[in-house]
């Protein structure tokens, strides 16, 4: 233990604790801005500096470590008048119309400079406007924002290993932009948005599509229906000012139907009809000698970094579409043959965790003998919890209220869909019941849940021993992917995630997501798991119904037609 | 006799190229001796010489390399010569005139400390010295005074050259760390310092051109005579860059405890015309500018600590009666606008902000407000940057504040 003082407090923390996680264990505030959790200490946006004694120089408490005998000030007047000068800097080079920015109120540098008393800036504007980064449908760069913390490179490169912004040029000319200061798509860009959930300003959002949706809702000739993902139940409360991992599943159909859809739906069943269909076609690969390992396809923005970066394992992906994308294709075939609607009335909406799904979405194939997209618009939870403040809900106290028919019932499998592992076991749950004709006796694989980056796990499937891995990351995902492509892997299925901690840790989810905030939401699917009185998803009956009335059966013609899709390579 | 030659005794004697013509000038005999020598004896040599290092900074020499020494493998030395400092020629001329001297004292200090890696970093600017350095290496090599087994005594030490691409702020040690591993010169955070991780994140070592051709003389020297030159806070001689508005320009080699003021007048014969000097800067773009009256302040760490800044580079710079003080501060600071690498928020941002009040002071439109803020601004630059550009950068600004306040009065609006 170093026995230290802060600000005139006795203070004992650990050997190698730094100033800033001393003081912050004693309830000392110091503020921050280029520091995030979990991502690496840049110490460079000096907003954090304190006064130690016997030093000349004011120190960053982030990359400071403590030291016995210490004496720290964390907010002597040389130190406050330094931490407002840098943001007054900051924002004199930050285009800080901030109301017509959708950061507003969500702003770390707006509320850093709030609470540092900062009402008018001593340094005149040096802003230099450039164009705004708008080329794809996904993610939206205004430079102008920037402010220069580097907490995205930081994800893109050491979290993701995409590397697709770094820094260019030198002094006031220095932006953090793809090559050449062009658009993201000119790179390997995989839409994950994990750079837009921990920009501290406005300089990457996601593409707003909610005034599409607004446009629609108010569209009389339109049939709106919206489909929720598993992972936005245990994360939207938290964007409306709940505690992260609150379950808000009624809560969510409650207000959506208050915003006027005229039907909502649970991705949750489409997610029970990936596991049938995934699950047969990984039975298909398995026994009549298919291409080994199967890898799930589900992930967006592991499907994007695939096709880019890896187009030699393509086979190796299940052709099965993404949840939210067999919802679309029976939501414009299935659906409005049941309802008695024209396809082409139907606007699908979905609400998902996830930024890649809005480039999901608007894909060639992804469209089901229509004109329009089965998916037509993709809004983020972030996005959905905007509508849900325009228009006033009481979102905490709304009235539950439960999916609407068809597609009524779900199961624990596909909520569980919302974590790292959850596919896998979902599938894992399906295929030894099918397959080994018996019952499992734990569903519960907690195996191949849980954070790691990868877990491994071996089940017997039909006398034989197969191995099975989880990853999560791109980093992680990479790792695996060369081992397929050596032909080195020793697994039989594999699921893959790009975001850290599955979908509950999506690039569309609430602000201020941290490993610990992930793992409130991934406690909380497991919750909705264990709640739900049926947590297989071939013991769906409405599943088992839509193969008896439509389907048919699992890979059949129909299947083929709606449910499953190809990839191509994108290798640039 | 106010020059005293010891660095550079040799230059304009010894053939730059020629092994051969260094060897006859008492060359290398440092090198045989130290290797009798027990590596750790070389280090208290060091001490005992208390040289402090010659790239600014004035940090003691033996302890980086007592550090280094007792780093684990694999480590490296770096030898910096990525003299990007306005004002400041001393290491090119070293490297162009006596360049064997410096690699002499890398292989002292390899010896010592038992790194088998260095790097020699050359501003990209120094196309002749690079030439000259390269050639350099590989007669040492062929000489058997550098690669594997030296001098057959089984000691390997191996040199590469690197070179910049007109970047100021390389000269500053992690960002030559990074520059060296192949990235762009942007520095770290300290801690770790560059002996605890420093290249690839191993123990590394990084000095001066000035601070490595110094080693060889205390050698054979002994650290205790070395110890006798200059002053007991600064020991030995150094090279001075004098430039401005003299009439003899040029590099003088003078003990520490030389006044400027000798420097400029005795050795440099003072300005033309027998103009009066209106200030003078020290160090370079990052040192203090003084007023005459201020010359007879004498060359030595200690006195130039008290300007917070590393002015121990040894450049002079004469600037007469014709200049405004405006003209010279606005050259320095559009310069660190250039500089600045963006890492870190102060000095990306606060340059700029620095330019911006000075113009409008300069041109009569500052106010008492803008002279506050300009004087708050650069101490907040140099409190709070991350490496030594913003933490010196602004020394300049303080120090005319300081000494040439009229100059501001006179110009601000009430």
């Amino acid at each position: 233990m170093v026995n230290l003082k802060i600000n005139n407090i006795d203070i004992q923390a650990k050997e190698n604790t730094t100033i800033l996680e001393a003081a912050r264990q004693n309830h000392i505030d110091i503020p921050t801005l280029c520091n995030y959790p979990d991502l690496s200490i840049k110490s460079e946006c000096r907003v954090c500096v304190v006064e130690i004694n016997g030093q000349k120089k004011l120190h960053t408490s982030c990359s400071t470590v403590v030291k016995d005998g210490m004496v720290v000030k964390t907010n002597s007047p040389k130190v406050l008048n330094s931490r407002k000068t840098i943001i007054e800097l900051i924002l004199a080079n930050h285009d800080a119309n901030c109301t017509a920015c959708p950061k507003n109120y969500n702003c770390e540098l707006q509320s850093l400079a709030n609470k540092l008393g900062i009402d008018k800036n001593r340094f005149p504007t040096v802003l230099d406007i450039q164009p705004i980064d708008n080329e794809n449908p996904v993610l939206i760069r205004n430079i102008n924002r920037c402010i220069k913390c580097g907490r995205c490179i930081d994800m893109c490169k050491n979290v993701q290993s995409m590397g697709v912004l770094d820094v260019m040029g030198r002094s006031k000319d220095m932006k953090i932009t793809p090559a050449y200061g062009k658009f993201l798509t000119d790179e390997f860009c995989t839409y994950c948005g994990q750079c837009s959930s921990v920009c501290p300003v406005g300089a990457i959002i996601e593409n707003d599509d909610t005034d599409r949706v607004w446009e629609a809702l108010n569209n009389p000739s339109l049939h709106v229906i919206v489909q929720v993902a598993p992972a936005v139940r245990v994360s939207l409360g938290e964007e409306l000012g709940m505690e992260p991992g609150s379950i808000v599943t009624e809560k969510v159909v409650a207000a959506l139907k208050y915003l006027g859809f005229d039907g909502v739906f649970d991705t949750d069943f489409t997610a029970d009809l990936t596991i049938i269909e995934e699950g047969n076609e990984l039975i298909e690969r398995i026994t009549n000698g298919g291409t080994l390992p199967m890898m799930t396809s589900c992930c967006p923005g592991w499907i994007n970094f695939a096709e880019q970066k890896y187009p030699e394992i393509l086979d190796n992906i299940s052709s099965c579409k993404s949840p939210q994308q067999m919802f679309g294709a029976l939501a414009k075939s299935y659906y409005p043959k049941k309802m008695k609607l024209k396809p082409d009335d139907i606007f699908v909406v979905s609400i998902m965790p996830c930024t890649a799904k809005k480039y999901e979405a608007q894909r060639d194939e992804m469209k089901i003998d229509n004109v329009h997209s089965d998916v037509d618009v993709v809004l983020t939870t972030r996005e959905l919890g905007k509508m849900i403040r325009q228009m006033g809900i009481n979102f905490e106290n709304i009235e539950e209220v439960p999916f609407d028919k068809p597609f009524g019932i779900t199961t624990g499998a596909a909520a569980i869909f919302g974590a790292t592992g959850g596919v896998m076991e979902a599938a894992l749950r399906t295929v030894y019941e099918v397959v080994n004709k018996e019952e499992l006796t734990d569903i519960n694989f907690t195996a191949v849940r849980g954070t790691e980056g990868i877990k491994e796990a071996e089940v017997e499937i039909g006398g034989q021993k197969i191995k099975v891995a989880v990853a999560h990351t791109l980093e992680n995902a990479k790792t695996l992917s060369e081992q397929v492509k050596n032909g080195t892997s020793p697994y039989t299925f594999i699921e893959i995630m790009t975001c850290p901690g599955g979908c509950i840790g999506g690039g569309g989810q609430p602000y201020g997501t941290t490993k610990a905030v992930r793992d409130k939401r991934i406690e909380a699917i497991y919750q909705v798991d264990e709640n739900m009185p049926i947590r297989k998803s071939h013991k769906n009956p409405d599943i088992i119904a839509l193969y008896d009335e439509y389907l048919l059966k699992p890979l059949g013609k129909k299947s083929h037609h709606l449910l499953h899709t190809h990839y191509s390579s994108r290798k640039k | 006799m106010i020059q005293q030659k010891v660095i550079s005794k040799r230059f304009g004697k010894v053939d730059p190229l020629s092994i051969d013509s260094y060897i006859k000038f008492d060359g290398y005999n440092a090198l045989e001796k130290a290797l009798t020598m027990h590596p750790t004896q070389i280090i208290d040599e060091i001490e005992k010489s208390k040289i402090r290092g010659r790239g600014g900074a004035g940090f003691p020499a033996h302890i980086k390399a007592r550090a280094l020494a007792n780093a684990k493998q694999p480590k490296y030395i770096v030898c910096n010569a990525d003299e990007g400092e306005p004002g400041n020629f001393k290491d090119r001329i070293i490297m162009e005139n006596d360049p064997f001297s410096i690699l002499e004292g890398m292989v002292i200090l390899a010896y010592a400390t038992g790194a088998k890696k260095g790097y020699i970093y050359i501003r990209g600017e120094y196309q002749n010295a690079i030439k000259i350095m390269k050639m350099t290496i590989q007669n040492a090599i062929d000489k058997g005074y550098l690669g594997e087994n030296i001098l057959n005594k089984g000691f390997d030490f191996n040199l590469e050259i690197r070179t910049g691409a007109g970047s100021y702020v390389v000269g500053e040690e992690f960002s030559m760390i990074e520059s060296i591993e192949g990235k762009p010169g942007r520095s770290r955070v300290k801690p770790p310092y560059p002996t605890d991780k420093g290249i690839h994140d191993k123990p590394t070592l990084i000095n001066n051109v000035e601070t490595f051709a110094n080693f060889p003389h205390i050698i054979l020297m002994g650290g205790d005579n070395y110890a006798k030159i200059g002053t007991p806070s600064s020991t030995g001689t150094k090279l001075i860059s004098l430039s401005g508005n003299v009439k003899n320009k040029g590099l003088y080699e003078v003990p520490f405890g030389t006044s400027i003021r000798d420097v400029i007048f005795k050795l440099g014969d003072g300005v033309s015309y027998n103009r009066s000097i209106k200030m003078v800067q020290l160090g370079g773009a990052s040192g203090p500018i003084i007023p005459e009256y201020m010359l007879d302040m004498a060359i030595d760490f200690e006195r130039f600590e008290n300007f917070d800044s590393k002015t121990g580079t040894g450049a002079i710079i004469v600037i007469d009666e014709r200049f405004d003080i405006f003209d010279i501060l606005l050259i320095n600071m559009n310069f660190f606008v250039h500089q600045s690498c963006g890492k870190c928020a102060p000095c990306r941002e606060g340059h700029t902000q620095i330019v911006n009040l000075l113009n409008k002071i300069k041109n009569h439109r500052g106010t008492e407000q803008d002279l506050m803020s300009l004087e708050n601004l650069a101490n907040v630059i140099q409190q709070t940057s991350l490496c030594g550009l913003g933490q010196t950068s602004m020394t300049s600004i303080i120090s005319s504040l300081r000494y040439f306040r009229d100059d501001y009065f006179a110009k601000v609006r009430y």
